[in-house]
C-alpha cells in the first residue's frame, strides 16, 4: 500500500513541486500518473523511493514509514520497490547483464539464482541479443528495456516507473505495457507515470492527473475501491501528533 | 561470500581503471615496507651482534703483582658472592701466551715465538674471565671487580658493544623518522586513489544506493581496493629483499673474514630466521594501512 497524507515538497530553489497531496494506493493496483510537464510527477515519484524527503507530510510504502525509518532499513525498503527511472540511471561501467543481475545482487541472490532470473528478464523484455552491450551502445527505447528489466527482476511489491515508455516506439510501448499489466495480474502493485493521453485512453486503469504540484483529478478515487480512505491506527494517531507539532511551531 | 567475490571483482576493476594512481600507491608503500624490510634486517642483524659479542666475550679481570693464589681465590669468592655470574674461568700465563700466538701471530707462530723461547712475555697475564647472566650487569661488575683488592686492570668488551648499541639507536631514530614520512605520503597517495575511484563512481553508487545496495555493498569495492593496493605494495620488497638479503649477507660476510678468521661466529641473522618475521609484519603493515586508509577514505565520501 502506498499512502501519501498532505504531502508538501519544496526544492531549494524555492520550488513548490508537490503541494498538500492525498493520495492512496491500495496493493494489486494499476495507477497512471499524468499531467503536464513540471506538474510535480517525477516529484512525486522520488519522494515515493525516499530519494528525496518532503518538509511535510507522511509518506508510507509498503509498510515502511519513509519518514521515521532508520537509515539503516533504506536500503530492504527500496529492495522491496523496483524502480525505472525517467533518466534510466543505469550503471555505465557495465553491460546489460550485470546492470540487470546487479539488482539481485543487491537482494542477495544466488548465482544460480541470478543465471535464470537474469536471462529470462533479458528475454521479456526482449534484450537477449544484446546482453554483452555497454548501455552507451543501446538506443534509447533499449536503455529503457534495461532499465525496466532491472526493475521486474526482484519481482517487488510495487513498480514505480517514470515514464518508462517515453523513447519507446508504439509497437514496443504496448509491449511494455503489456508486460507490466501480466505484472499487476500477479499482484504487484504498478504506478505508471506517462505523459501519453493514448496510452491512458487505451488501457482503462485509475488514472491520477496532476497541475502545479497538486492532483486535480483522480478517476480511481470515484470507484468504490479507491474511494473511501480507512486509516490504520497508528498512522490516524501520528497524524494527529504531527498536525499537533506543526501547531506548536507555527 | 558472493558478496566478497563480487566486492574483490569491482576493487580490481577499479585498480585497473585507476591505474596510475593505483600504480603510485603501490610503489610508495613497496617504498615504505622495503625501507622497513631494510632498517629492520640492520637493527636485527647489529642486534645480533651485539648479542654474540656480550656473550663470548666476557670481563677480564688481571691480578696485581704480587697477588699470590690465595689472593687470587679471595678474588674469585668476592666475584661469585656479588651473584648474577654464570661462569669464572681461569687462564694462566702460559695458556694466554698460546692463544695469543694462534690468534694474532698466525702462520708465523713458530718462528716469532720461537725468539721468546722460554720466556713467557704474557708472564703476569694470568687472568679471570667472568660470564655474568645478565649482559647489562657487566658495567658494574666491572666497576665492582676493579675495587676489589689485588687487581690490577678490568677489561670488558665495553666499548665494542656500546658503540653498536648506540648506532643501532640512531639507526632505530632514522628508520623510524623516515618510515613515519613515508607511511604518510602513502596514507596520502592511497587516500587519494580511494577518492579518484570514488568520484568517478560517484554516479553509480548513488545509483546503486537508490536500487538498494547497503552501505557496505557499496563501499566494500574501494576497501578491497586499498586492500589490494597495501598487499600488493608489501608482496614486492618482500619478494625483493627474498633474493637481495642472502646476497648482501655473503658481500658482508666476505668483507668481515678479512677481519676476523671466525666471522661465521658474528652474528649475523639468517634469511631463514629474518624471512617469516618480515613477512608477517610486512603482509600486516601493508594490509593494515590500505584497510584503514581506504575504510576511512570511503566512509568520508559516502556518507549520504
Ligand atoms: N532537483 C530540483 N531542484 C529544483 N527544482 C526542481 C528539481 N527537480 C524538479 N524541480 C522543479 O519542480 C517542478 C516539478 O518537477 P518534476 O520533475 O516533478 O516535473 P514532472 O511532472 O516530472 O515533469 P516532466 O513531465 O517534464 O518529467 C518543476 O518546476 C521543476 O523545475
Ligand atoms: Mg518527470
Amino acid at each position: 500500500m502506498i499512502l501519501l497524507e498532505d504531502v508538501s515538497k519544496t526544492y531549494q530553489t524555492g520550488v513548490r513541486a508537490v503541494k498538500d497531496l492525498d493520495l492512496r494506493i491500495n496493493d494489486g493496483e494499476f495507477v497512471f500518473v499524468t499531467g503536464k510537464s513540471g506538474s510535480g510527477k517525477s516529484t512525486l515519484f522520488k519522494l515515493l523511493t525516499r530519494e528525496i524527503t518532503p518538509e511535510e507530510g507522511s509518506i508510507i510504502v509498503n509498510d515502511f514509514d519513509l519518514d521515521s525509518i532508520r537509515r539503516r532499513q533504506i536500503p530492504r525498503f527500496r529492495r522491496s520497490i523496483g524502480v525505472v527511472f525517467q533518466d534510466f540511471r543505469l550503471l555505465n561501467d557495465r553491460n546489460v547483464y550485470e546492470n540487470v543481475a546487479f539488482a539481485q545482487r543487491v537482494i542477495g541472490a544466488s548465482g544460480y539464482e541470478i543465471r535464470t532470473n537474469v536471462p529470462r528478464m533479458l528475454k521479456l523484455t526482449g534484450l537477449s541479443h544484446k546482453y554483452k552491450n555497454m548501455p552507451y551502445e543501446l538506443s534509447g527505447g533499449e536503455q529503457q528495456r534495461v532499465a525496466i528489466a532491472r526493475a521486474l527482476v526482484n519481482q517487488p511489491r510495487v513498480i514505480l516507473a517514470d515514464e518508462p515508455t517515453g523513447n519507446l516506439d508504439e509497437a514496443n510501448t504496448a509491449e511494455i505495457m503489456k508486460l507490466l499489466e501480466d505484472i499487476n495480474q500477479m499482484g504487484t502493485t504498478v504506478v505508471v507515470i506517462t505523459h501519453s493521453r493514448a496510452m491512458v485512453e487505451t488501457m482503462h486503469k485509475r488514472v491520477i492527473t496532476m497541475d502545479k504540484g497538486r492532483i486535480v483529478s483522480d478517476s480511481g478515487a470515484l470507484q468504490p475501491r479507491g474511494g473511501s480512505v480507512v486509516l490504520p491506527e497508528d498512522v490516524k494517531s501520528r497524524q494527529k501528533r504531527r498536525i499537533i507539532r506543526r501547531r506548536e511551531t507555527l | 561470500m558472493r558478496t566478497f567475490l563480487y566486492s574483490l571483482r569491482q576493487g580490481l576493476a577499479n585498480l585497473r581503471r585507476n591505474w596510475l594512481f593505483s600504480v603510485a600507491s603501490i610503489a610508495t608503500v613497496s617504498a615504505c615496507i622495503f625501507l622497513f624490510c631494510l632498517f629492520y634486517s640492520i637493527i636485527a642483524n647489529v642486534r645480533g651482534i651485539v648479542y654474540t659479542a656480550e656473550t663470548t666475550v666476557g670481563i677480564t679481570v688481571f691480578f696485581d703483582k704480587d697477588a699470590d693464589d690465595v689472593r687470587k681465590a679471595e678474588i674469585r669468592d668476592a666475584i661469585i658472592s656479588k651473584g648474577g655470574v654464570k661462569e669464572v674461568v681461569y687462564t694462566s700465563a702460559d695458556q694466554a701466551w698460546e692463544e695469543f700466538k694462534t690468534d694474532y701471530l698466525g702462520d708465523d707462530a713458530e718462528e716469532l715465538s720461537a725468539a721468546f723461547a722460554d720466556d713467557n712475555p704474557l708472564a703476569d697475564s694470568d687472568s679471570y674471565e667472568i660470564f655474568l647472566e645478565d649482559i647489562e650487569d657487566q658495567e658494574s661488575m666491572a666497576s665492582y671487580i676493579s675495587g676489589l683488592p689485588g687487581v690490577r686492570e678490568v677489561n670488558y668488551a665495553n666499548t665494542v658493544v656500546s658503540v653498536l648499541k648506540s648506532l643501532n639507536r640512531v639507526i632505530y631514530i632514522l628508520s623510524a623518522v623516515i618510515i613515519g614520512v613515508l607511511v604518510a605520503v602513502s596514507v596520502f597517495l592511497i587516500s587519494n586513489t580511494i577518492s579518484v575511484a570514488a568520484a568517478f563512481r560517484k554516479r553509480e553508487n548513488e545509483i546503486m544506493r537508490l536500487i538498494g545496495a547497503t552501505d557496505f555493498m557499496i563501499r566494500a569495492p574501494f576497501v578491497v581496493e586499498g586492500l589490494v593496493i597495501g598487499l600488493v605494495g608489501a608482496i614486492i620488497p618482500l619478494c625483493a629483499v627474498f633474493f637481495i638479503y642472502r646476497r648482501v649477507m655473503d658481500y658482508f660476510m666476505a668483507w668481515l673474514s678479512g677481519f676476523s678468521s671466525d666471522a661465521g661466529l658474528i652474528g649475523l641473522v639468517p634469511l631463514e630466521r629474518i624471512f617469516p618475521e618480515l613477512c608477517a609484519y610486512g603482509l600486516i603493515f601493508g594490509a593494515g594501512m590500505g584497510f584503514i586508509v581506504s575504510f576511512f577514505t570511503i566512509r568520508k565520501h559516502l556518507k549520504v
